[in-house]
């Protein structure tokens, strides 16, 4: 055995090293996210309700006004923005996160973010020296696509909180999949680190495969929201007509942020990473063009990537459209996101094509 | 504290908060006077029923077809109808499997044949959606192109009478001469590159037509796709050719082993060129789980273009062809083709070359024909043709080791095998023939002493000898390699290409830019104080209109600083400061779009 082979599968074994510490990790982050579930009071419990029912039909006749601090009160001397919501749109108040305004469970919380930070550094080492051992991008099958994808995945949901976006609500759900995405890929997936068949041998395979697993990372995280939205729209709904939820419901759905911010982080979401998809479609098929002489052929995956284009493609008019706003386009982003997750899984597995080689 | 400003609206003498309720019509129509037209969607009507008469059936399928709720029913249709392409094989991709599927399924294959579901893609009913989506969508652009025209020439809508019912707004009171207020914001808007003109005692200003742009280009840009797709689909040529090291292929419809183009393709559009093979590298894995699995394949051409262009040396790997014009030429396939030559009794040479032969499976275990049509004549001096079997292995594992398949790819341990015809190889019967097979219907069978048909695994160098004077045949220590290419001229991918960036461009700027409208309106106060109002309306509820008024607000009140208010401020702490007809005994409400969240 040569000595570069020596390293590259010392480097192998080293990745996998990382990848199940990661795992362990993960797992304590998600117990972490239980905990601040668990132990995040109650208390803030009604305030949808009081937003919902205290001030009945009133509120569209007297809207509120609400006034925007230009960077806290030291400027008083600058005009202050007032904003107003649309007329019709709901009123409600968001919630207050995972923790319910509990300081224990803020802390539990806190604790889950870092574990996840500490999770995520270890997993993208295992990535990157798992990179290194195969001296070539790390998505040649599929074992490499979900390590890659969750770390990913969990990235994205990092990033966001770094942005201070409100979104650590998503952190339980999300570490839920990942766990379950890093188990199926170390026991069923797992394929022995290797070099690429020629026709994977290309830059495309940077630019196209980089890209494709970011975008399913991104509308991975818009489809937990649009589902949350669909649980705590029909709360609101059932509120707003008197109805008395479930107290297992109220508990998890009145520290979620509102409906209509849940719809509108996932249309966000969604929308901000449409165009890149797009380009994932036109990439591939350059590559296609190279590689097997046409640029589109109706192969399985591709006609996946194109069935999926095309429904978020309905989701984002069924946004523009009257009578499609709200619930029935969240019903097409999970269908969307549904195909998206076929062609990920499903066309692997089940039909075979061109795509095939690619591990499993 | 500073009391020099108060957020008091509604105090001058326009007196946007004294509104009498039975205004309230008017208002609401003032505001969507505001709203109008700040994108070109189509307006969603009810589907009511028409009136009677063509023409009004007509005019009313016709809106029906151009409206958002048809084109999102039919891109539904779309993703849905493309599935079963993907599940049930297709004609298009792999005829073999189509066939086996109609072996298999006595009932439910002659029933996908009649839904054309073994070739979905250029099926009628597959054809009838995206033909309607395009109609849709070419009469969703043209009037859209139309308003939006008409946007750029016309202007912002003038502001409405109550700006504190916008979803961002802010006023001060200041100074500055209402004139001098208005002239510095209609600068600053313009420097902020807003469309902005003065209207009565408001300055109106829109920003981001971008966005709609970008919508109208995204959607042009699908059908510029669509048409370069099948133009090239009606124009495209496709052949193979097997090419062994070399020889070489110059590019005319007779060179090519199989020829397949669009309907209007004339073999006059066939590109110019030639080109020889070299030489052809494959390397494989040697060791580990994935051994014998390809890891480059080379074939070094020299090639030159038009009729006698200059000779130019490049090389074809799977993923890089040659592009050559409109051409491009593709590594596709590669095998073995390992030289032989057949004697006749005499021991004259009757047949010497490379004997190009199909792999079979992934360690190029390989078969096909060696086919001696003139030259030979056998013992007796008659003209007779010699045809072998040939099945060739380039690993091979050893005598007596069960099977003869091949253990790996390269040529570590080459055996030929080949068993011997005599006769007439019927190749000038008039049916095409594979020179891959022997047609053994006229041939005779060389038989071996124990009377069955003679064959014999040979390795480079040996030579079987035929009974009874017949000759032999010798596989040469020479072998070599064959490269299969694909050639592929289709014209317009250029054109997909262009429409493909122009979409990604389009939606981005559709998806990232935000169209707003912002109004100054500067009035004098009834104790002569100006009161100044801004407001700022989006297309969708945003933060980022409230913190664009906001650093608007900013600049303005730089050059309009602000001035006492008429009372003090009671609670200057306080950050919550209720509007004109804010109803301040309400806990505050976050806004459903708040500046406030992210
Ligand atoms: C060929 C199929 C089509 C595809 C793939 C497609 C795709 C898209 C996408 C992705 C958007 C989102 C961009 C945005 O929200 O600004 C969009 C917007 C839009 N589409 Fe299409 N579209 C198609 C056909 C049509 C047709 C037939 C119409 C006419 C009824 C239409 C009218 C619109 C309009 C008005 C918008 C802008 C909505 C807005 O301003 O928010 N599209 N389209």
């Amino acid at each position: 055995m040569t000595l570069a082979a020596a390293t590259n599968e010392n480097l192998a074994s080293l990745s996998n090293t990382l990848i199940y510490s990661a795992m362990a990790v993960y797992t304590l982050a998600f117990f972490a996210y239980i905990a601040e579930w668990l132990f995040g009071s109650r208390s803030k419990v009604g305030r949808t309700a009081a937003a919902l029912t205290g001030k009945g039909t009133a509120e569209a006749a007297a809207p509120e006004i609400r006034v925007k601090t230009q960077g806290g009160t030291a400027v008083l001397e600058r005009p202050k923005v007032v904003t107003r919501a649309a007329s019709g749109a709901r009123d409600v108040p968001d919630g207050p996160g995972a923790h319910g305004g509990d300081e224990q469970g803020d802390l539990y919380g806190r604790i889950a973010v870092s574990l996840t930070v500490l999770a995520f550094l270890i997993e993208a080492a295992g990535v990157v020296t798992r990179a290194l051992s195969v001296e070539r991008a790390p998505w040649g099958n599929m074992y490499e696509f979900n390590i890659t994808f969750s770390t990913v995945a969990v990235g994205v949901y990092l990033g966001l909180l770094a942005l201070r976006k409100n979104v650590r609500w998503i952190g339980l759900p999300l570490i839920t999949t990942v766990l379950l995405d890093l188990g199926l890929a170390v026991t069923v997936l797992y394929t022995a680190s290797d070099q690429l068949v020629p026709a994977l041998h290309s830059y495309w395979l940077w630019i196209h495969v980089s890209t494709a697993i970011f975008c399913g990372a991104v509308f991975y995280v818009g489809a937990v929201s649009t589902l949350l939205y669909l649980f705590r729209d029909s709360y609101e709904n059932k509120l707003a007509s008197g109805g008395q939820p479930g107290r297992f419901a109220s508990s998890v759905l009145e520290r979620l942020p509102a409906a209509a911010s849940l719809d509108k982080f996932s249309y966000r979401v969604n929308a901000a990473v449409f165009p890149l998809w797009t380009f994932t479609i036109i990439a591939g098929a350059i590559w296609a063009g190279d590689a097997w002489g046409r640029y589109w052929g109706w192969d399985p995956k591709e006609t996946w990537s194109f069935i999926t284009w095309v429904a978020y493609a309905a989701y984002l008019h069924a946004r523009a459209t009257a009578g499609w706003k709200g619930r029935k386009a969240a019903y097409l982003a999970l269908i969307a996101f549904a195909c998206w997750l076929f062609n990920y899984y499903g066309v692997n597995i089940f039909v075979s094509g061109k795509h095939s080689y690619a591990g499993v | 504290m500073s009391k020099t400003n108060t957020d008091t609206a509604g105090t001058g003498t326009t007196a946007p908060g004294t509104a009498a309720s039975g205004a309230a019509g008017r208002e609401d129509g003032d505001l969507t006077a505001a709203g109008s037209r700040l994108s070109t969607a189509p307006q969603e009507d009810a589907p009511t029923l028409p009136s009677l008469g063509v023409v009004g059936w007509a005019r009313w399928f016709w809106r029906q077809l151009t409206s958002m709720r048809v084109a999102l029913i039919l891109l539904f249709l779309l993703s849905l109808g493309a599935i079963p392409g993907s599940l049930i094989p297709q004609t298009g991709q792999d005829e073999t499997k189509v066939a086996d599927f109609m072996e298999r399924h006595d009932t439910l294959g002659p029933l996908y044949e009649k839904l054309g579901l073994f070739h979905v893609y250029s099926s009628v009913w597959f054809s009838a959606i995206y033909i309607l989506l395009f109609v849709s969508l070419i009469g969703c652009i043209v009037p859209r192109t139309w308003q939006f025209v008409g946007q750029l020439r016309g202007r912002p809508p003038g502001a409405p009478r109550r700006l504190t019912r916008l979803p961002a707004y802010t006023t001060w009171r200041t100074e500055a001469a209402p004139e001098e207020v208005r002239a510095a914001a209609l600068k600053i808007l313009k420097g902020r590159r807003f469309r902005a003109h003065a209207a009565g005692d408001a300055v109106a200003a829109e920003k981001g037509y971008l966005r709609e742009f970008g919508n109208l280009a995204f959607h042009v840009a699908l059908i510029v796709m669509l048409v370069a797709f099948a133009w090239g689909q009606l124009f495209k040529s496709e052949g193979n050719k097997l090419v062994v090291e070399g020889d070489g292929f110059a590019n005319t419809l007779t060179q090519y082993d199989d020829f397949k183009s669009g309907s209007l393709f004339s073999t006059d559009d066939l590109t110019p060129f030639s080109f020889d093979l070299k030489g052809f590298t494959g390397t494989y894995e040697r060791t580990g789980p994935n051994k014998g699995t390809p890891r480059t394949y080379r074939a070094d051409l020299t090639y030159s273009e038009g009729a006698d262009g200059a000779e130019r040396t490049t090389k074809v790997e799977v993923n890089k062809p040659l592009e050559i014009g409109d051409s491009k030429v593709y590594l596709v396939s590669h095998g073995y083709a390992p030289v032989v030559t057949v004697r006749d009794g005499k021991g004259k040479v009757v047949y010497r070359q490379p004997v190009p032969l199909l792999p079979l499976d992934s360690n190029v275990t390989s078969s096909g024909a060696i086919k001696v049509l003139d030259g030979y004549r056998n013992a007796q001096g008659a003209k007779e043709q010699l045809g072998f079997n040939a099945f060739f292995v380039p690993t091979f594992k050893g005598a007596g080791q069960g099977e003869m398949l091949s253990q790996f790819p390269a040529l570590d341990n080459p055996v030929l095998a080949v068993s011997a015809y005599h006769g007439n190889l019927g190749v000038n019967s008039g049916i095409p023939q594979s020179v891959y097979q022997l047609d053994k219907s006229d041939m005779k069978e060389f038989k071996d002493s124990g009377g069955s048909l003679l064959k014999k695994r040979l390795e480079p160098g040996q030579t079987l000898t035929l009974p009874g004077g017949a000759g032999s045949i010798t596989f040469e220590k020479e072998i070599k390699e064959w490269a299969g290419f694909q050639i592929v001229q289709q014209p317009g991918s250029g054109w997909a290409l262009a429409g493909a960036l122009a979409a990604i461009f389009g939606l981005a700027a559709s998806l990232f830019v935000q169209r707003r409208r912002v109004w100054v309106r500067a009035v004098p106060g009834p104790d002569g104080v100006t009161v100044v109002e801004m407001a700022g309306l989006g297309r969708s509820e945003s933060a980022k209109v409230p913190e664009e008024l906001g650093a608007l607000a900013g600049l303005l009140y730089d050059k309009a600083p602000g001035a006492p208010g008429p009372d003090p401020d009671p609670d200057p702490g306080s950050a919550s400061e209720p509007g004109a007809n804010a109803t301040t005994d309400d806990p505050p409400a976050v806004p459903a779009e708040g500046a406030e969240k992210k």
